[in-house]
């Protein structure tokens, strides 16, 4: 309203739309039966998710010796996954809470759907510690409670120990900040709605009213939890980057992890939102409020993120090679040439030169690309943690303890498991709840609706200041 | 119900740039508008209303404070006092290991206890119904209300010309 919006800048709102319109697009997928492809989507998604729920029945049955990890390799596909999963986490929170500082607007079409993955991406992530322990029942071990053994607490100078409060708080904090958002949305849906549906969204939207004083409060509360969470979504890939970096390990020793990790967080969650979001708009039909403009200004953050992932991989060879540390340098030669090299052909392809095709603006505004892009980066970023952890386990001090690892179906089944836990909750999610943030596209629509800038707009509020030739063209 | 029930008369504008010019001419006639509803926050109108900055953000920062003491004296009195133990050679008081947890349970603190205390004194809950005047304001409606319990008739008229010559597209009134 009040700020002032350079007439270069693209639309973020496209077709013309009023508030009313605003609500009604973005409801709609909410308050009609679910389509076909609805229908089918949710079927995979559960049966991936059956599968899930049998695979953990069986690591807990016969033991984590089903999963043929040995005494060399220790962390498989489990922590690969874990590391995999938390890592999409991020962009949720990073469109969420460090674009909102920056006032990016651009935010506002993709953020609500961004931290609902992100949650669900925790929530997958979450599992592998967890089933890792092979005994499930005594999880609770990890919290530092009063026990009859002393009490006996927990290392709090171990990084695993960071983990469990990292990975616990940043789920916490998502899960409000994304809740407290979504909860003047859900009174909207109320108060669209009938019969008992009003009753579900009357209770899930806390009394919701619109009050000025409320906004206000809301307002100062969405800030100050964005404000928190920036710094909590740099610490949490940290932390999970000191899980390897403060070991011995060679290859795992390094000081570049933090920063890495942080980065190559980003670039996968990134490119999780875009297969999310290239999907959901089309099937919602929202395509006018996640446009060409969002999905360039996402692919140009992959194209940043993964360039430093990039110069990150060639930094961490140089410096293994100038160290001049024997350990140091067979561990990075072993992780190019050795028994893994295949893992570490799939990183370097998938996320550092796939990347570089959205140079290309064609490319970043290509729906296609975007989607295939997307793909790989997933599959990269999960080669990335694998090249971590298996090549450098395999090959470890002691020749004698060499080994290779291979996964059983159960890690299979478990990695695919995670798949459709996520997938079911993004599916049950994305017909439940507004996909969009209602509200906030409303509070930008004055500032990024096509009616107000870009080439189609109506110059109704300047008419006298405006310059370009659409005003001439009235003459 | 804690108190009795309200009188509201409610004008419902449809854009919000109307209902801050309303808002002003109300500041400037000396009404006193109950409370202004609207589908997003309208920036500007609170100053006009008269509402003071959220204190919410200082609660916050209390919180914080508490958490960070909370996990950085448990830490302590559990490695020196409690059960100290030797970790790889360091001192049992080794304060750089306790930064991460320290600084995780400092925003878990501040943001838990922030969104309690947003909840609680906007009087929001699981299941809480909270009357509203019109199911249009959290879709497209931007609501003036007035509380006339007691008020006169003049007094009631004045309020009906003021809404509707303030451009509102609906008056109407309720009890709530």
């Amino acid at each position: 309203m009040s700020a002032p919006v350079s007439p270069i800048r693209e639309p973020l709102i496209e077709g013309g739309k009023t508030y009313h319109q605003i609500t009604e697009d973005i409801c709609a997928p909410t308050e009609r039966v679910p389509s076909m492809a609805w229908i089918i989507a949710f079927m995979v998604a559960v049966a991936c998710l059956t599968l899930y729920i049998f695979c953990v029945g069986w690591t807990i049955w016969v033991g984590i010796g089903s999963w043929d990890l040995n005494r060399t390799i220790g962390w498989g596909w489990d922590i690969t996954n874990f590391v995999w999963w938390v890592g999409i986490g991020h962009a949720g929170t990073l469109i969420s809470a460090i674009l909102l500082l920056f006032r990016q607007r651009w935010r506002t079409g993709v953020n609500r759907a961004a931290e609902a993955m992100t949650i669900f991406a925790v929530m997958c992530a979450g599992q592998f510690p967890l089933i890792h322990m092979g005994r499930l029942w005594l999880g609770f071990f990890i919290f530092p409670y009063p026990n009859t053994r002393g009490p006996l607490w927990v290392n709090f100078n171990s990084p695993l120990l960071w983990d469990v409060f990292a990975i616990s708080t940043y789920f916490t904090v998502s899960l409000l900040f994304w809740y407290t958002g979504l909860v003047p949305d859900l009174a909207t849906v109320r108060d669209r709605a009938t019969g008992l549906r009003r009753k579900i969204y009357n209770y899930f939207s806390f009394g919701w009213t619109g009050s000025a004083k409320h906004w206000q409060r809301w307002e100062s509360l969405s800030l100050v939890l964005a404000g928190l969470s920036t710094p909590l979504v740099l610490s949490v890939h940290t932390i999970v980057s000191f899980d390897f970096a403060t070991s011995v390990i060679p290859g795992w020793h390094t000081t570049i992890f933090p920063p890495y990790f942080v980065a190559g967080a980003i670039f996968s969650g990134f490119a999780m939102v875009q297969t999310l979001m290239v999907i959901t708009r089309k099937v919602h039909g929202l395509q006018e409020y996640v446009t060409l403009q969002h999905i360039e200004s996402m692919n140009k953050v992959i194209l940043l993120t993964g360039t430093i992932v990039g110069v990150a991989y060639l930094t961490e060879l140089f410096i293994a090679w100038y160290s001049g540390y024997v350990y140091e340098q067979f561990a990075f030669a072993n992780r190019v040439l050795g028994p893994y090299w295949w893992s570490y052909v799939g990183m370097m392809t998938c996320n550092v030169l796939s990347p570089q095709l959205f140079w290309f603006k064609k490319m970043r505004r290509s729906l296609f690309w975007t989607f295939v892009m997307s793909i790989f980066v997933n599959i990269g970023m999960w080669f990335e943690r694998f090249v971590i952890i298996a090549t450098t386990l395999a090959r470890d001090y002691l020749p004698s303890s060499w080994s290779y690892y291979t996964p059983t179906w159960v890690e299979i089944g478990l990695f695919v498991g995670t798949l459709g836990l996520f997938f079911t909750l993004f599916l049950i999610f994305a017909r439940v709840a507004p996909v969009v943030a209602i509200a906030e596209i409303k509070s930008i629509l004055k500032v990024a609706g096509d009616q107000y800038i870009g080439p189609n707009a109506k110059h109704h509020h300047h008419e006298q200041e405006t310059t370009t030739k659409s005003t001439d063209t009235h003459h | 119900m804690k108190d009795q029930n309200k009188e509201v008369l409610y004008g419902l504008y449809d854009d919000e740039e109307i209902l801050l010019k309303a808002v002003r001419q109300a500041k400037n006639d000396h009404l006193e508008i109950m409370d202004v509803y609207s589908p997003f926050p309208v920036h500007g109108l609170d100053p006009l209303l008269g509402l003071s900055e959220s204190r919410l953000h200082q609660a916050g920062f209390v919180y914080g404070a508490i958490g960070t003491l909370t996990a950085f004296l448990f830490m302590t009195w559990v490695f020196t006092r409690d059960w100290p133990i030797i970790f790889g050679g360091k001192p049992y008081w080794s304060v750089p290991a306790f930064i991460p947890i320290t600084f995780e349970v400092t925003v878990l603190f501040a943001s838990v206890g922030m969104v309690v205390t947003f909840y609680t004194i906007c009087g929001m809950a699981p299941g809480v119904t909270n009357p509203t005047l019109d199911d249009r304001i959290t879709d497209d409606k931007f609501c003036i209300a007035f509380q006339t319990n007691g008020a006169s008739e003049a007094e009631v008229d004045r309020l009906k010309s003021f809404l509707s010559s303030t451009g509102a597209s609906e008056v109407n009134s309720k009890t709530i």
